[in-house]
């Protein structure tokens, strides 16, 4: 046989059906699902009358709009409200099983389901929710779908698709103390660009994805999609496999030995061909701070903020102008002198316990400046909160100035009462800076947790390699 | 889902890059139940100014572009979020056709199961596009899916690529989930050769857990 990418296995064992000039049908393997894309979908199933065909492959969790604090008392959000009524009854018609916010296993849904073994190498998996492709750290084939097909996976336990071009992404090198998996994604981001990976899967490898945890690797996978990538995925070793052993749905004893064996054989066989191929050495990437409106607006934190003359094309040019008005920022400064009104440590990009253990190493000690407004620290999920307060991160946090909350999608999205007021510029852990991403006429830096720890403590960008501070996820 | 096979309309051209499915439809209207009613919230932040007084500076509240069907875009439409909240609020404001350099490959996805044809040209045809749009009140394009062809009132006749099976879906007006459903016994065949499943070895903490098949 010819050799083949991990995205060509993986894509070969899932055909249910092919016929020339056709998509093909594949079979999906996990269903995630949650409160914001699902309601139409199971309606739609509803008239039809059509049933859920594998309620036992879906798994739903409530995170969009969930607040992150008082969970006890009543939620005054009756659309939010509505929202998790529409899941839960869903969810009970159906017999999918359900993390609802007063669950301890819930959580923002790309972090609980690496976390609870749901992921699982060599799979396919789908949610209706573009940061899906955060699952490919494991070896899956894991895309964003919209809420058609989520009903369409619901009725038929497959997706009618095309199959994708590839890329192969190569970080050589080591990076520097105080370097993160964000910055290397962010750096990858900035070099191809927002649409670099339109149409295609993305393979991330070389030695600095290697030397990532799965932590890391999570959020090196997460942002493919800011790349305009549908997927993107990186090949299972050893750290993939102590990573999975013991979690509630990974298989135990000989039957576990048996899927690492299988795992193993995923990886892209040697001379197998990418449709493209883009290398970085990782040694080159400084911490990245985003400055404009979409996550390909990044330079590194020595740098000034650009003047848009400066780009070529006049498209471009304009959408730098743009964004420079919307961030409120002039052309020519420095980023380290740019201040923060708020900081937000979360989403599932960078909520895992590797994340907070890094920024609690920044905060631990000192306090948040006295300019700052609001400071959280939002986990990815109840679990990670308890290993986290077990570890007594909460209480660095706490003693640091920072808000610890429950777990959620919260301030990356805003649709729960975490919101960036107008105006107000935030250091962010999350994904997304387009206009009004965190709440209206607000307005987002990207960095890694690190940077955004000491962004709160300064009050303005610091140069986190000047702290040294271990930053590794 | 409603079929489309030629559609002549009103030319909006949207001279923006990378206009993201956030600004189409913001999170607050994210949760709603329903997939009507986003016609009115489309664009919203740009739209409207406080207390939903629309803005006089968005195109899509100028009075020469009312009753606008025909989008022209600039390239990577509609990336970031996956959410079809978007392409329903296209939908039911009332355009049928997006014309762009390039999309998102969820959001174009997701405008074929809306009924809306994502037609994608060369960055100089857009260009030549948005020159005319912008020169000629009421300018209106043809989209002809049959033939391919994106026509104006004055010998303009661009041939566009599309895939066939997309092509056919859309004319026909197809549900997706009832073509599947003919293979359905190659899922069953599939399921039985390989077993997906998904097994609990150690209790988590959720409700209405399936019973293992």
């Amino acid at each position: 046989m010819n050799p083949r990418t991990m995205y060509r296995k993986i894509w070969d064992a899932h055909v249910v059906h092919e016929a020339p000039g056709e998509p093909s049908l594949i079979y999906i393997d996990r269903h995630l699902v949650h409160e914001g894309t699902s309601p139409q979908a199971f309606a739609g199933l509803k008239e039809a009358g059509r049933k859920v065909r594998r309620p036992d492959l879906a798994f739903a969790v409530m995170d969009h709009s969930v607040p992150t604090k008082n969970r006890n008392l009543p939620i005054l959000d009756e659309a939010a409200m509505g929202q998790f009524s529409a899941l839960e009854r869903n969810c009970r018609e159906a017999g999918i099983t359900l993390f609802d916010m007063f669950s301890h296993n819930q959580g923002i849904v790309h972090v609980i389901g690496p976390e609870l073994g749901i992921t699982q190498p060599g799979q396919t998996i789908v949610c209706g929710d573009s940061h899906t492709s955060t699952h490919g750290a494991f070896g899956t084939l894991a895309f964003g779908i919209g809420t058609s097909e989520v009903e369409h996976v619901l009725a038929t336990q497959c997706l009618s698709q095309y199959s994708s071009k590839t890329m192969h992404i190569v970080v050589n090198g080591q990076r520097t103390k105080g370097v993160s998996a964000k910055d290397i994604i962010l750096a990858i981001i900035g070099k191809i660009g927002i649409a670099g990976g339109t149409s295609r899967v993305v393979e991330y490898s070389g030695e600095a994805i290697r030397a990532l945890s799965m932590d890391g690797r999570m959020t090196v996978c997460n942002m493919s999609i800011e790349g305009g990538a549908r997927a993107g995925m990186i090949a299972p070793d050893d750290t993939t496999f102590a990573y999975m052993e013991g979690r509630p749905y990974v298989p135990r004893g000989k039957a576990f030995q048996e899927a690492v064996e299988r795992w193993k054989a995923l990886a892209t066989d040697p001379g197998a061909e990418f449709d493209a191929t883009v290398t970085l050495d990782a040694a080159k990437i400084s911490p990245q701070v985003t400055w404009g409106t979409n996550p390909g607006m990044v330079t590194g934190v020595t740098e000034r903020v650009p003047d848009p003359a400066s780009f070529h094309e006049a498209d471009d040019q304009k959408a730098a102008a743009r964004a420079l008005e919307y961030m409120g920022l002039k052309a020519g400064t420095l980023v380290v002198d740019i201040p923060v009104d708020r900081v937000f440590i979360g989403s599932c990009t960078n909520s895992r316990l590797n994340d907070l253990r890094a920024a609690a190493r920044v905060v631990a000690g000192k306090h948040v400046s006295r300019t700052l407004k609001e400071a959280l620290v939002v986990p990815g999920s109840m679990t990670i909160k308890a290993k986290a307060e077990a570890e007594g991160l909460d209480k660095i946090f706490r003693d640091a100035g920072f808000e610890w909350r429950d777990a959620g999608c919260s301030m990356c999205i805003a649709m729960n009462p975490d919101v960036l007021p107008p105006g107000e510029r935030a250091a962010s852990t999350s994904n997304r800076n387009f206009e009004g991403r965190q709440g209206k006429d607000s307005r987002t830096h990207l960095v890694s947790p690190v940077m955004a720890a000491a962004a709160a403590i300064a009050g303005h960008f610091v140069d986190i390699r000047d702290w040294n501070v271990d930053a590794t996820e | 889902m409603q079929p489309f096979s030629t559609h002549t309309g009103l030319v909006l051209p949207l001279d923006r890059i990378n206009v993201d499915t956030d600004q189409m439809v913001p999170k607050q209207f994210l949760k709603l139940q329903t997939k009507q009613g986003f016609g009115r919230v489309l664009f919203y932040d740009w739209r409207y100014l406080p207390g939903e007084k629309p803005n006089p500076d968005f195109i899509l509240n100028q009075p020469q572009y009312k009753g606008a069907s025909v989008m022209l875009a600039r390239a990577n439409f509609g990336c970031g979020s996956s959410r079809e909240h978007a392409p329903w609020a296209v939908a039911d404001y009332g355009f049928r056709v997006l014309i762009a350099p390039s999309y998102a490959d969820i959001f174009y996805n997701n405008c074929f199961k809306n009924g809306i044809l994502p037609v994608t040209l060369p960055e100089e045809k857009i260009e030549e596009l948005f020159k005319r749009a912008e020169k000629e009140s009421g300018y209106s394009l043809t989209a002809d899916l049959p033939n391919q062809t994106i026509s104006d009132a004055h010998g303009l006749n661009l041939k566009f690529e599309i895939d066939n099976f997309r092509k056919h879906v859309l004319l026909e007006g197809l549900d997706d989930i009832g073509l599947t459903l003919k293979h359905e016994a190659a899922i069953t065949a599939f399921e039985q050769a390989q077993h997906p499943s998904a097994t609990m070895y150690e209790p988590v903490d959720a409700k209405y857990s399936p019973k293992q098949p």
